[in-house]
């Protein structure tokens, strides 16, 4: 078993028992943090929407051209990635990741 | 002009569940409307996922979004549903009593009023809406300086406009407004657009001939006094700062769901849901249902099979408001050449 590190919009940092073949969103949302994962994680609302800590996104595959279509619809930082796209395997144990803000 | 309609059951929301939900009043001899806010049904089905395929519909294998939206259409056909379609409900107002309830149910766009027995939610998520960026303050600006869509092309006449977005609307809008506009900018994040080619195309030529501008980067704040845009930072890739002097700016970031009037209509909420009993999915006004991904009770799954069921069990309680004088009798549509006749398959 491993960890997820989620620091949430208002700053604090919450540590996750993560799962091995969870996705990061499915991680959040079951431990009750506030993402909204519409469309259950079909890569189809970008509503996950994280910030990768730097040290971190070398080690997640690449955003697939689908990933990188839906992260045109909000707005990014260069380490912007959707967390319905990012399998937790043991690789990722300590995976840094911080809640994007939200459009009223 | 304003219509007015009676009817027994008003649906909201033309999804999956909604759709279902036709059926299964239909077999009952119960008549409905379907109210939805986008401009064709299915809701997200149709909406976000159409090509994506679903495992977990019964009897289907696969099948994808939109192909389930059209099979539930044909199932639906014989019972003739009318759709409202582009229409969001803005107020529902009772107007009857907890035993015999009566509510008046008015759509913004055209003003439609309906006057019904029953109502069945079967919003999902809400009704879709533009997705707003996080921009600190942009809601000082919105309806004088932000525009999520263009209604009047002739608004925008002589005035600096600054297109967000890499879809079709960002393009179409960006190669429609760049004759009449003073100056168009649009800005993306990428280098990369996922609208129609030729439309990408014609930009890139108004970007090589000077007749516009194109910025790769992220708006990060809006200048001037509130209400009256003045220009916009942005931020690029590299971290460094641009400031675009525009009027207006166009964000096109999609569509996403809020919760939208609902909440102004006197039903319990719980965190954006509408509680509901498991017998008859009905909220805490009698008479108004709820039933998909916008109700909750203890052991809820948002799941379309979900919906389909609560559909069901509601029009069964949907049909004492409708028929009070009736007794209820409980058919297959294997057997009983009666429901068989509404479908238009009796022997």
């Amino acid at each position: 078993m491993g960890v997820i590190h989620v620091t949430d919009r208002a700053g604090q940092r919450h540590t996750l028992e993560a799962i091995e073949g969870w996705r990061v969103m499915e991680i959040i949302r079951d431990w009750g943090l506030p993402i909204e994962g519409l469309c259950g994680g079909a890569c189809e609302c970008a509503t996950c929407h994280v910030f990768v800590d730097e040290q971190w996104l070398d080690k997640l595959y690449p955003p697939t051209e689908e990933e990188e279509d839906q992260l045109d619809t909000v707005v990014t930082k260069p380490n912007s990635r959707l967390s319905c796209q990012i399998i937790w395997t043991p690789e990722l144990d300590g995976l840094e990741v911080t809640l994007a803000p939200t459009g009223n | 002009m304003t219509d007015h309609i009676e009817t027994d059951v008003v649906i909201i929301g033309a999804g999956p569940v909604g759709l279902f939900a036709v059926f299964e009043l239909g077999l009952l001899d119960i008549k409905c409307h379907l109210i939805d806010i986008l401009p064709k049904v299915g809701g997200q089905c149709a909406e976000l996922y159409p090509e994506k395929p679903i495992y977990d519909i019964p009897g289907f294998p696969m099948v994808t979004g939109q192909g389930l939206v059209d099979n539930l259409m044909a199932q639906i056909e014989p019972f003739h549903p009318t759709f409202h379609l582009n229409e969001m409900v803005e107020s529902l107002e009772s107007i009857g009593t907890p035993e015999a309830p009566r509510f008046r149910v008015k759509t913004s766009e055209n003003g439609t009023t309906f006057e019904c027995k029953a109502v069945i939610i079967a919003a999902g998520g809400g009704s879709f809406q533009p997705k707003k960026p996080p921009i600190d303050g942009i809601e000082s600006y919105e309806g004088t300086g932000v525009y999520y869509a263009v209604r009047k092309m002739e608004m925008f006449r002589n005035k600096r406009v600054l297109i967000v977005g890499g879809g079709d609307s960002a393009l179409d809008w960006t190669v429609n407004l760049q004759p009449i506009a003073k100056r168009l900018t649009l800005l993306h994040r990428r280098d990369a657009f996922r609208a129609a080619p030729h439309t990408v195309e014609k930009m890139r030529s108004l970007v090589a001939s000077g007749d516009m501008d194109l910025h790769l980067g992220q708006v990060s704040a809006l200048k001037g006094d509130a209400p009256v845009l003045e220009g916009a930072v942005i931020r690029k890739d590299d971290g460094s700062e641009l400031r675009v002097d525009c009027d207006v700016m166009l964000p096109f970031f999609g569509l996403t769901m809020k919760l939208g009037p609902i909440a102004d209509w006197g039903l319990n909420l719980h965190e954006n849901l509408v509680p509901v009993d498991t017998e008859k999915f009905e909220t805490n006004v009698p008479g108004i249902f709820a039933i998909g991904d916008i109700n909750t009770y203890p052991g809820k799954l948002k799941l379309i099979l979900s919906g389909f069921h609560e559909g069901a069990l509601a029009a069964q309680k949907v049909h004492r408001y409708v028929y009070p004088e009736k007794k209820l009798l409980f058919q297959y549509t294997t057997s009983s050449t009666s429901l068989q006749k509404k479908l238009g398959v009796a022997a």
